[in-house]
Order: structure tokens, then sequence, then C-alpha cells
């Protein structure tokens, strides 16, 4: 067997990239979320608009923030707005077109949780939070989820719900009112499940090359279904591949500067 | 006649007591660590910590036994991982039992709205969206709106006993200027009964644009000058964040007694945070 020319990661970020069509607005977490997103607007998309939740609009930076907030975001903004305002008046007021989501624990319906493993009070594991992902869920006309596949965080039941997918399936989630159409993509490590159309069950519908659909299945906590026309997901192509590589190489250079303030 | 810049270790003995509501405030950016670090030199207890990502800052505090309440809307190290201390205390009660009252930024954001609108709560549009509202206590209740009778979420008011910001400059009046990514700053230290900020640099005149963020003179209790306050947030036009400390964070803080061991010799073995950062070789 040949050894991709790509990491798992790598093909993960291109896939999530090539889901982002030019000209939308993103609300961009931060990990694999925020480099597939400035790899879609260095290659395909150069006029996405990427909101970060610090409140920065419109950024183009040169390498990838650590976090949320990092000065790179607010040097190359558009614009910067107090939180509530990017909460309110771009998210909740309907002006975001695509919201990318990463949790600990996914069901089939592709409802999150990054609040806790175990139970509320008594937590076997404490995770971050709701944070922006519960509104995000809620508001952006569509989501793309990215999660690595495990029976561990692809289970049949969530410990908590932080945010929404389709709820229980079968048009819950429209007839709830949510305003945002739910989780159009989740982009793993084998390849991609697209929710079935009346059920809303999320169903594997593209397989990396090289990845079986029996190791999808072994990957997942629920007896995934496979949708009828299963597709072969493209490799990151060369110039995607440099791209991606080239931002990741500054971005270590520029995190690993030490910091000197003079008093 | 403006108050004085006073040292840190005086504003915070005269405004910050054991059992007070205490926002560190920033979000990212102009984190006031050395606020929060003199907080824990001064031993005070019982603090209803709030902060909506608690941060480096509470993860020290919560360790270092300040706080047996936090207000939060999400407790992780950004893109690193976990809080360590604050999943210690959650999940084994060390060193001391927290509660929790948990928000989503929009609501937490929308809280301190509230509270420095004077309001007993805010309200936004209600969706079956998280099981935060099923806690046996929830955060947040829901009503109807009077006008559409569309179902809204009603977030309560908070209003800190003391609101801490760090910020870049402050004029010879005593205004203070914010520039950069600023959060939910404004709002947390207009909801605040005592407002304390810690400055990098005292200038006659502020560098203001005509819609600047800036905090009248009037409003603020107590300034003092720290330069590096922030650090290792970051402070923008001053200094960058401290990518390389937020990740070696990840394994300090994963063993109580490395925690600890940190926490003394760079904390409390220490008069101030110039002190600190000399030690921590950032500044000369």
């Amino acid at each position: 067997m040949s050894v991709p020319a790509y990491t798992p990661d790598e093909i993960m970020t291109v896939t999530a990239a090539r889901q982002l069509k030019d000209g939308a607005v993103c609300f961009v977490g931060i990990g694999l979320p925020s480099a597939a997103c400035n790899l879609a607007r260095l290659t395909h998309a150069p006029n996405l608009v990427l909101i970060y939740e610090s409140g920065t609009v419109g950024v183009r930076p040169n390498v990838l923030p650590l976090s949320i907030g990092d000065g790179e975001l607010a040097e190359t903004a558009t614009c910067i707005v107090p939180l509530p305002e990017i909460f309110a008046h771009y998210l909740q007021r309907g002006r975001v077109d695509v919201g990318f989501l990463g949790a600990a624990q996914i069901d089939r319906y592709g409802n999150l949780n990054s609040t806790v493993v175990g139970d509320y009070a008594h937590p076997a594991v404490r995770l971050p939070g709701g944070g922006g992902a519960p509104e995000i869920a809620t508001y952006a006309r569509e989501v793309l989820i990215i999660m690595k596949q495990s029976p561990r965080s692809f289970v049949p039941r969530l410990d908590f719900r932080t945010s929404c997918g389709y709820l229980g399936g079968s048009g819950e989630r429209a007839a709830s009112g949510a305003p945002g159409a739910g989780p159009r993509a989740v982009i793993t490590d084998f390849g991609m499940l697209r929710p079935q159309p009346d059920s809303e069950e999320l169903e594997l519908a593209g397989l990396y090359p090289g990845i079986t659909a029996d190791a999808a299945r072994q990957a997942t906590g629920w007896p995934l279904k496979v949708a009828a026309r299963l597709e072969t997901l493209p490799p990151p192509e060369p110039q995607q591949l440099a791209t991606l590589r080239e931002l990741e190489a500054r971005t270590r250079t520029a995190h690993a500067r030490p910091i000197h303030i003079p008093l | 006649m403006p108050a004085p810049l006073v040292p840190l270790s005086d504003a915070i003995s005269r405004h910050v007591h054991d059992g007070d509501s205490v926002a560190l405030e920033g979000f990212t950016h102009l984190i006031p660590f050395a606020a929060g670090h003199e907080i824990i030199r001064q031993r005070r207890r019982g603090l209803h910590l709030i902060r909506m990502t608690p941060d480096l800052i509470y993860d020290q505090m919560i360790g270092m036994g300040c706080a047996t309440r936090l207000t939060f809307s999400w407790g992780g190290n950004p893109g690193v991982g976990s809080l360590h201390r604050l999943r210690e205390a959650v999940e084994r009660q060390w060193p001391q039992p927290l509660a929790l009252t948990e928000f989503t930024h929009a609501e937490l954001a929308l809280a301190y709205q509230a509270g420095a609108s004077g309001m007993s709560c805010a309200v936004m549009p209600h969706y079956a969206a998280t099981d935060l509202e099923a806690l046996p206590r929830p955060s947040v209740r829901r009503l109807p709106c009077p006008f559409t009778g569309r179902e809204l979420t009603a977030v309560p008011a908070i209003n800190p006993d003391v609101t801490i910001l760090h910020a870049q400059q402050i004029d010879a009046a005593g205004n203070v200027l914010i520039r950069g990514i600023v959060g939910a700053a404004r709002e947390a230290a207009l909801a605040a009964r005592r407002v304390l900020v810690t400055v990098e640099e005292r200038v006659e005149t502020l560098a203001a644009g005509m819609n600047a963020v800036v905090l009248p003179a009037w409003l603020i209790a107590s300034a003092s000058l720290v330069p590096g306050g922030a650090y290792p947030s970051y402070a923008q036009g001053c200094y960058a964040r401290d990518n390389r400390f937020y990740r070696a964070w990840d394994e300090i803080a994963r063993d109580r007694e490395a925690f600890s061991a940190w926490m003394e010799r760079h904390v409390l073995g220490v008069p101030d945070h110039a002190a600190q950062l000399r030690i921590l070789g950032v500044a000369a």
C-alpha cells in the first residue's frame, strides 16, 4: 500500500476549505476551521469574509492565530466590534452564511457536546463549554463540522447537548424555528458525512482515497448508514498543500517568537 | 483633580475584598494578569469570579484557592486545550469546590449589557439550542414577547462588585484608552460598582480617534501604571500575546505540584509583576 502524500489533518483541512464558496461570510472557530477558512481565502475564495468571535470582521491574517483573539486578527480586520455587537448585530441578525464548529461529541443528528463528559453536576471530564457555538449552530445559514471520527466522539447519545444540529431529526429543527438550516456536512479524518434529506440522520457520503466504508463504520458509535451515492473525495491538489504548509510554517515561526517587554 | 496613579498593591487591598464578585475582563486581549496575580499575593478568598473566558488568569486564581464561584461562557486554553486547574476544581473539588454559573458568549455579553444599563435582565430570541437551559438551576429563563408572542430568553443582569481592566493609555486627566479587541470590557466596566484599571503608559493626551473606546476618569475608582500588565496576554501596539507561554502552561497546570511550584516562584515569591517578567526573561 502506498503512503498518501498528505496527513489526515491536511486532507480534512483541504476538504473543509473546498466547501467554502468565494464571497461567503464565515464565522470561524480556532484550530482546523481557522486553517480551512484561511486556506480557502488564499486559494479559490479570495473574497471570503472571515469573522472571529473576538469581534474581528473581515480578517486577512498572514499567520494562523493560536487564540480566537490574537493581535494578528485585529491588525488585519476591516473593523473590530464589541462582543455584544458581533453576536447580536452580525450572527443573531442573520448576516453569517457559514458557521464552522468542532466538539468533543456528536450524535447521528449532528447535535454537539462541548460541555461535559458524564453527569453535569459531577462530570468525569469538564470540557470548555458553549462559548459561541450554541448561537453559531442556531443562526448561521449553514454549519460545517470538523471532527476526528472515533466511537468515543461519534456517540449514540450525547452526555450533554451544547449546540443543536437537527435535534431528533425528521424536521424537528425546522419546526423549532431555528433560523439556520443546520449542519450541511461533517468533515472527518475518514471522509464526509451528510444529513439524509428526510430523516436528517448523518450518513456516510464520501471517503478519502484508500479509506473503506467499513473503517468509517468502525469509527462510529452508532450504526452508520451509507448514502446511496458514496463519493470518493479528491486528494489535496499540490497547490493547496503547498499553500497550507507555507501558512503553517509561517505560523510556527511567528508563535515561537520570544516576547520582549520594555519596562 | 484626577485621582493620582496608585501602586497596584494599594488598589487591590483597598478595592477587592474577600467574598466580592470580581470581573477581570478582556477577551483574549488586555487580560489584567498583573492585577489577578496581586489578588493571589494578597490571598483573597471566597471570590465570585466572572469572565467570559476564564483563561489562564482564572485557572491560576482558582488553583490558588481564591474563588468559590465562577460565572463564565467558555473555559479552555484557546487553541491549546483544557484549563487543568479549573477542571480539577470542578471534577475533584481541589483545592475547594467551585460553583459554576454557565452562559453562552452571547448570553454573558448581554448580561453585562443589562448590568451596564441598570436593567434586571435583557432578552434575546429563544431557540431549543442547548441543554444549559434544562439544568436544575438554569442561568436563563424564558418569557413571551409582549408584542409578538414569540418566545424570548431572559438573561439576568450581572453587576460585579469590581471590574478590573488593563488598557494601553491613561492621560493626565485620568481618562483611559483601550485599542484593539475590546470584547465586553466596556460593558463589564459600566456594569460594575467599582472599576479598577491598570495601564501600559501615562501620556499627556490620548492617541484616540473620535469614536475610540475611552473610559472617562470619573468612572474609574483607581488606576495603576503596570507596563506589561497583560502578559502573557497582550496589549495591541505594545507587545504580542505570548503563544509559547500559553502552550507551556498546559504542562505546568496539568500537575498540582508543578502548578504550586510555578505560582510560588513567579507570583507569591515576587513583589510585583515587573519582577515576574524579569524572572521569566520577558523584560530585561
